[in-house]
């Protein structure tokens, strides 16, 4: 039998706010342990929380820019649950009344374009995080993140493959970043997706039993954890078993996916309509006001590459998926002043291989976008040949120094002056007769040889382009 | 006898050096140090750092520098307002040893006013108490009758006031904590309406019902207080964003033509024949002053007290869920892992009337209940604001009991929750609506106080004051000291 995986998101991403969403405490990353709280984040006794507005403006931007509807009313909730990295023992979040809800988005892939529903966009807040490096074996907790405001994205079950499933999160992370709402820094844990997942043979309407994986923190884990679990809930259906409705833990070092706990052992999280806050309420002119200051989204700037900078549709979806990797292009075009084409194989090409392989985040690219078109016109202007600027741009990359500094330190330059030139080839010429005279006699591929032989004695640094035409010139003279 | 004066004019005495700050902190002092075994009011005497204060107050005068207005008044606070680097204690073992890092914002504006704490005063742990019995420390007398409870849950702020050892007293109240024991006590005791006071650092018991308030010997005192304590506060979203009047201007316009409105459900059932008689003399005597009475129906009455125990017990079940060992507070020895940790230091940590009103809230919120308990309290609560708006197109204020009955004994209703809720079934439709409401002595009943209840339109503590401050202009009761 043939079996539909039916895949639905849920994506928390930690808002780009300087300060919490209850208090002033910063959210910056890291620090040391404790030392970003405050008795309200701490939930001591007798404080209370006040709404950060920035939390709902980013919750806004978020609703907008993903075809929502913005709640005129919205409340926040306690979920009620004991966890030593959480310190009031509820977590303050939204129940039945999210900021957003019915919006959706647009993938593109092979398959064509499709649409994923989201049902709703709601703002919560983080816990903190518990440690377990204690020499004695005691666990302690760091309540810096705890009270970082978190939105948590809800789709609808419309994605039937992991490819969908991915493509579905690029894209929101692309227009988290976009909109700046969040900065998605994955490695720091600001954008987790949790995956609600069930199959179904195929044609069939009624959906089968899903289980849910928390916490996936990157697209590879994401993918792997779908595809293993699709994977794993066919082969106990073919097997003849049961599927659980369950909660359950993907470990994508391991590759191990281990039930956390089953549906009977879920909590029961007692929501009530948070006492200590008041309602939210938005007005036309509030959300109007965030939509009219909305930047440039994903799809708008991807059709302006194609349109106005004429660069292949593949190009401009890689490179517009991440706006740092898309204002980093784009800066790069415009003190370039050459093609965008010649930027964007630079950028596709040299610059995410090495993003790749030192496992740089594309909002850390180490250079300035001023240097690449530097270096660009270092080889237009012939100074450098393309595989030496290969090697200067690597170097580049570790040192930060500037292309022209770069490219002398390694002794990289191309000799382009004709006139030393001349002379090397006089030289070449006076030194093999042999091949003159061949040339000079029809055998135009001795022309070969002399070239090769220049480029010998100059290590490789001779302009190509000005040998053949210098060479050319002598020999037919 | 300076610790019976009140705060007015013991501000009046300081300032025309009549008296000093210093002489009437010791005063109080000594009165505590000489009555409070016998009494129990307070849980911490901060004798030192009062005097400190009292003498700092006193230099500035001496120099020249001018006195913020209650500046040298003795005052005590309930021990669920946070005071940074002194002990907030809640009453609870499970706070024994918490020394809060802030302070409640009430305590931070009377500092500013120049007000000088002596101390914490008791109360039942976490405020969940009528008769301040539930505290895990100590037990507080009646001063008019120390087999008698003071009434709770403010119990030691009330009894403290009425025995001279504190000016004044700040309380909270949920469902009649400040007005119900200031009733048992003989005192003023005022419960803002909700939004009025911040609740910023007074330890959460039920988020949407809690208020801080005025415990004091007259009237013209508790005005003079609410004039320090009151005003929007950002750190608390539910404090409103209102004018605060000057509570003073306007004592003594008198009430003629004022219109009351006297709640028949107020009068039915359970209530003490003495008490009955005491209010209806009051009635008489507003009446005597120029307003116009007549008799009013609030029918939702009767299920006012049921929606208040599913709410507040709601709203604390998640508010005490925070005492769980980890942080701060009581923890439980040898646990061997975290399950254990939590039932054992919830077990030991909380006494049995929390323990009961955290079950009850856990109860009304899980699913599949919360339809049928929190849900409907709301509604229930919205019809019981409904009853009070429809009147109050037609009264300025209701007057009626504040209790049904005079104090009464120590123990007399331990073993009886459901008979010691019923005690506060005057004072809780108020909460419940979010009015404010003024408890004055009216006089006795088996020679103990009865409290008279002035109930006001939201915002209208001035109207109550009005009317509180005229009846106090003819009667004498407020005048009164327990023989202790």
């Amino acid at each position: 039998m043939k079996y539909e995986t039916v895949i639905g998101l849920e994506i928390h991403a930690e808002l780009a706010t300087d300060t919490k969403i209850f208090c002033g405490c910063t959210t910056a990353f890291g620090g040391e342990e404790n030392t970003h709280c405050c008795p309200v984040c701490l939930g001591l006794p007798g404080t209370l929380p006040v709404l950060n507005r920035k939390v709902i403006e980013y919750a806004v931007k978020a609703g907008l820019s993903t075809n929502c509807e913005i709640s005129g009313f919205s409340k926040l909730d306690r979920k009620n649950y004991f966890y030593p990295d959480l310190p009031k023992a509820y977590q303050i979040s939204q129940y039945d009344q999210p900021v957003c809800k019915n919006g959706y988005l647009e993938i593109r892939g092979d398959f064509g374009s499709k649409r994923i529903g989201i049902t709703r966009i709601h703002i919560e807040e983080d816990a903190g995080k518990l440690l377990h490096e204690a020499e004695d074996g005691s666990t302690l907790v760091d309540y810096n993140r705890g009270g970082v405001p978190l939105i948590e994205i809800v789709s609808e079950p419309d994605m039937r493959s992991a490819e969908e499933a991915r493509l579905y999160a690029e894209k929101i992370k692309s227009i988290l970043e976009y909109t700046g709402v969040s900065d998605c820094r994955m490695q720091e844990g600001s954008l987790r997706f949790d995956v609600n997942l069930s199959v179904r043979p195929e044609g069939s309407e009624k959906l089968g039993t899903r289980t849910e994986m928390k916490n996936l923190n990157s697209f590879r884990a994401l993918v792997n954890a779908i595809e293993n679990e699709s994977r794993r809930q066919i082969g106990v259906l073919e097997s003849g078993g049961l599927l659980l409705q369950e909660t359950r833990k993907w470990d994508d070092v391991t590759g191990e996916n281990t039930s956390l706990r089953s549906k009977e052992e879920a909590q029961d999280y007692r929501y009530f309509p948070e006492p200590d806050l008041v309602p939210v309420l938005l007005d036309e002119e509030y959300i109007e006001g965030i939509r009219r200051k909305l930047p440039e989204l994903p799809e708008v700037r991807n059709e302006r590459y194609i349109r106005e900078w004429g660069l292949p549709e593949y190009d401009a979806g890689v490179i517009t998926a991440s706006l740092p990797l898309a204002v980093f292009f784009e800066e790069c075009v415009k003190s370039y002043g050459g093609g965008p084409k010649t930027v964007s194989n630079w950028v596709m090409g040299e610059l995410m291989r090495l993003l790749n392989e030192k496992g740089i985040e594309a909002d850390q690219i180490p250079i300035p976008p001023g240097h690449l078109a530097d270096l660009l016109k270092l080889v237009d202007g012939g100074t450098v040949s393309s595989s030496a600027a290969k090697k200067v741009f690597e170097e580049m990359f570790e040192t930060g120094e500037q292309p022209e500094k770069l490219v002398e330190r390694l002794g990289l330059s191309q000799i382009s002056d004709e006139q030393a030139l001349t002379d090397i080839i006089r030289k070449v010429m006076e030194e093999n007769p042999q091949s003159v005279e061949d040339y000079r006699g029809g055998t135009t591929k001795a022309m070969g040889f002399l070239v090769g032989q220049t480029m010998r004695r100059t290590k490789g640094k001779a302009n190509p382009a000005l040998v053949n035409k210098i060479l050319k010139q002598l020999l037919e003279q | 006898m300076l610790h019976y004066m009140t705060a007015r004019e013991l501000s009046e005495r300081i300032r025309n050096r009549e008296v000093s700050a210093e002489e009437t902190v010791s005063s109080v002092l000594g009165r505590i140090e000489k009555l409070d075994k016998k009494i129990g009011s307070y849980i911490t005497v901060t004798a030192e750092r009062a005097l400190e204060e009292a003498r700092r107050a006193d230099r500035r005068l001496k120099e020249g520098g001018s006195l913020p207005p209650l500046a040298g008044i003795p005052m005590a606070l309930k021990d669920n307002m946070c005071t940074q680097d002194i002990p907030t204690t809640c009453a609870s073992k499970m706070l024994e040893n918490f020394v809060p890092p802030y302070s409640a914002l009430v305590y931070e504006k009377l500092q500013r006013a120049g007000s000088v704490l002596v101390g914490k005063t008791n109360l039942d742990e976490f405020a969940m108490g009528s008769s301040t019995e539930n505290s895990a420390f100590k037990k507080t007398c009646n001063p008019w009758d120390q087999g008698r409870v003071p009434g709770g849950s403010s119990g030691g702020s009330a009894a403290a006031v009425a025995a001279g050892m504190a000016a004044f007293a700040l309380g909270s109240d949920t469902g009649g904590s400040i007005r119900q024991p200031a009733a048992l006590c003989g005192v003023v005791g005022m419960k803002p309406t909700y939004g009025r006071v911040s609740r910023y650092g007074i330890v959460a018991f039920a988020s949407s019902l809690d208020q801080a308030g005025p415990i004091t010997r007259d009237v013209r005192d508790c005005a003079f207080v609410l004039n320090h304590i009151c005003g929007y506060d950002r750190r608390d979203s539910t404090s409103a964003d209102v004018d605060v009047p000057d509570f003073e201007a306007g004592l003594g316009k008198g009430i003629k033509g004022m219109r009351i409105g006297i709640p028949s459900e107020y009068f039915g059932e359970g209530i003490q024949p003495g008490v009955r008689d005491r209010v209806t003399e009051a009635i008489g005597v507003l009446e005597g002053l120029g307003a116009v009475c007549d008799e009013v129906s609030l029918p939702h009455t009767d299920y006012a007290l049921s929606a208040y125990y599913i709410i507040s017990s709601a709203e604390a079940s998640s508010n005490l869920a925070r005492y769980d060992g980890i942080r701060y507070g009581y923890r439980a020895e040898g646990c061997q892992d975290l399950d254990e940790l939590y039932i054992k230091t919830r077990s030991e940590g909380f006494g049995e009337e929390v323990k009961r009103r955290i079950m009850l809230g856990t109860y009304a919120l899980s699913s599949g209940y919360y339809d049928a308990y929190y849900k409907k309290a709301q509604k229930v609560r919205t019809l019981v604001k409904k009853d009070f708006e429809r009147v109050f197109k037609n009264y300025d204020i209701l007057v009626c009991p504040t209790t049904p009955a005079v104090a009464f004994r120590a123990g007399e209703k331990t073993g009886d929750p459901l008979q010691m809720y019923l005690f506060d079934v005057y004072t809780i439709p108020v909460n419940t609506a979010g009015l404010p409401a003024l408890s004055i002595p009216c006089g006795f009943a088996d020679n103990l106080p009865v409290g008279l209840q002035l109930i006001g339109k939201p915002f209208a503590e001035q109207t109550l004051l009005r009317a509180g401050y005229a009846y106090q202009g003819s009667t004498e009761f407020h005048k009164e000291h327990p023989q202790v």
